[in-house]
């Protein structure tokens, strides 16, 4: 019993002298990270256990949007694209996790809304572990994508090894995404709702299920206004066509899901204390 | 260690040697928080944009607390009396970082542990160990001090046959006890304790509350908030009495409890 009493930590927080919020919950998130590990822990083990399929449902669900979507795009609208079932997969995959990582951050905050006026967290925990638990999923439903490629006979790339980078990327944007959603969550509950309305209408303007050159000029034009129509499209041309796109696409992925974060970090942090004055 | 350039004033001496450098352990100076309310409840966004355009979007200030000044010192158990909301909660999570002064300063030296949030995060579907794990994390520890602790913990909750069965097939009184073991597991610098303790059993009472008085006497200070007079009046050696924000009385706990009871009586 004796080794827990030993020597307190002298940390003194002063709540008159402070770094900017962006900082302070950097460095607090950092001293946090087990927390972050934890939660991803619990939300993996927790979906898996008791479902019989556990696991297996990460992977079938994106297989089975597949199929319908294939069924309908080759046999009602005729699509003529080469392996439309991997190149539909690769682009659900991205999709999926950026749509349910950037909604699962503001429900986690909800969720944890309680907790979050009775002990002190750093507040991006919750999302931050939102991502960490997509992250899990999206890299358990490269399994499906594999064997759907080497199914319809699509050879697999090397270029499938840089597939991480566009990984991160996307957990950037998903990221900044869902603190920006969050930080008017922190006002407003039916945030989560509307949000979801974005989300399908964000869907559509993706090519995720569409080819890109169904698309007239100038709808392309507007739709590439969209950071996911890079994203989806970068993480497509690694694990679909295994080309390496070329620097410049790199670069403005890059240059999106960075900005993306740090303004969503900014207002997020920035806003954040006002959470405990909502009741 | 710099001392304090401004003379200190304090309503009760303590005695020197239980003030290390002399710096109060939890200090606030000044502090006001106000919430800013609307004035009819807004939950939704569409309500918000509706009736902002509408001009009808009108706010008030609830004032929680209202220019306190406190200072704790090293090794004090310190009780707060008061009625409800008078702001005793609000204090609590100024002390514990989860809320922000809106005016004033809140200074903490060294590590809270509040004993508000006990079995925080709590999975059914994992085992006790995992809870242990996530639910120590939310309370700041590193995975390092939870692995230290680990066997503590178990022996302390009583659970050893139980600790890598999953949460779901616990009773709620084993529930709450390896809740408290996870709180109380390391040592803090400032105890949080809102209301007195119930926890488990009679025998794990005891064994909490002589687990709170060990951290006394190995030099934590202690915030308790309580209902009980009588607990105030025995455990604590100073008191502060709240109403509506502001502190009223501050001094002997014995003498605060009995002019906040008188108080009471005569309304």
């Amino acid at each position: 019993m004796e080794q827990t009493l030993d020597k307190p930590s002298q940390e003194v927080y002063d709540s008159a002298q402070r770094l900017p919020p962006a900082l302070v919950e950097l460095k607090e998130a950092w001293r946090y990270r087990d927390l972050v590990f934890f939660l991803v822990r619990r939300d993996i083990t927790a979906r898996y256990k008791r479902s019989v399929l556990g696991i297996a449902w990460t992977m079938l669900n994106p297989l089975g949007m597949m199929i319908i979507l294939s069924v309908v795009f080759t046999q009602v609208f005729r699509a003529r694209v080469e392996g439309y079932p991997a190149y539909v997969l690769s682009g659900l995959i991205s999709w999926t996790f950026f749509s349910q990582t950037s909604s699962s951050a503001i429900n986690a905050l909800v969720w944890g809304g309680d907790l979050l006026r009775r002990i002190y967290i750093p507040r991006s925990t919750f999302a931050m572990s939102a991502i960490g638990t997509g992250l899990v999923n999206l890299l358990l439903s490269l399994v499906p994508l594999i064997v759907v490629n080497l199914v319809i006979g699509i050879p697999l790339h090397i270029t499938l090894l840089l597939s991480p980078f566009a990984m991160i990327m996307l957990a950037m944007f998903s990221l900044g995404i869902g603190l920006l959603i969050s930080t008017i969550g922190i006002y407003f509950a039916d945030v989560v709702e509307m949000y979801h309305i974005i989300l399908t209408a964000w869907f559509y303007a993706t090519p995720v299920m569409y080819p890109v050159d169904i698309l007239s000029t100038n709808v392309a034009m507007i739709v590439k206004l969209n950071p996911m129509f890079h994203l989806v499209g970068l993480f497509r041309d690694l694990v679909f066509y295994g080309t390496v796109p070329p620097l410049q696409t790199w670069l403005l992925c890059l240059g999106v899901s960075t900005m993306t974060l740090m303004i969503g970090w900014l207002v997020f942090t920035g806003k954040s204390d006002e959470f405990a004055y909502r009741t | 260690m710099n001392l304090p350039t401004v003379p200190e004033i304090k309503v009760h001496s303590v005695p020197a040697a239980r003030i290390p450098n002399g710096l109060p352990v939890v200090e606030l100076q000044d502090v006001t928080v106000s919430y800013r309310v609307p004035r009819e409840h807004i939950r939704t966004l569409k309500e918000f944009a509706i009736r902002r355009v509408q001009g009808r979007v009108q706010f008030e200030d609830l004032l929680a607390l209202d220019r306190v000044s406190l200072q704790v010192h090293k090794g004090e158990v310190f009780g707060l009396v008061g009625a409800n909301g008078a702001g005793k909660t609000t204090l609590l999570r100024l002390v514990a970082r989860v809320m922000r002064p809106t005016k004033g300063r809140v200074i903490v030296r060294g590590r809270v542990a509040p004993l508000l949030a006990m079995g925080a995060g709590f999975h059914p579907e994992l085992t006790g160990r995992e809870n242990v794990f996530l639910n120590g994390a939310l309370l700041g520890y590193t995975r390092r001090q939870i692995e230290e602790s680990m066997d503590w913990i178990v022996e302390f909750s009583e659970l050893s046959a139980f600790i890598d069965a999953p949460l779901r097939t616990y009773s709620s009184g084993m529930m709450a006890r390896l809740g408290f073991a996870v709180a109380t597991a390391q040592m803090p610098d400032v105890l949080i304790v809102d209301e007195v303790l119930s926890v488990g059993d009679i025998a794990f009472q005891e064994k909490s509350a002589a687990r709170i008085r060990e951290f006394r006497e190995s030099g934590a200070t202690i915030l308790l908030v309580s209902h009980s007079m009588a607990a105030v009046k025995k455990m604590c050696g100073r008191a502060a009495w709240l109403d509506h924000g502001r502190v009223v009385e501050l001094g002997e706990a014995a003498q605060v409890v009995e002019k906040f009871e008188k108080y009471m009586e005569s309304r």
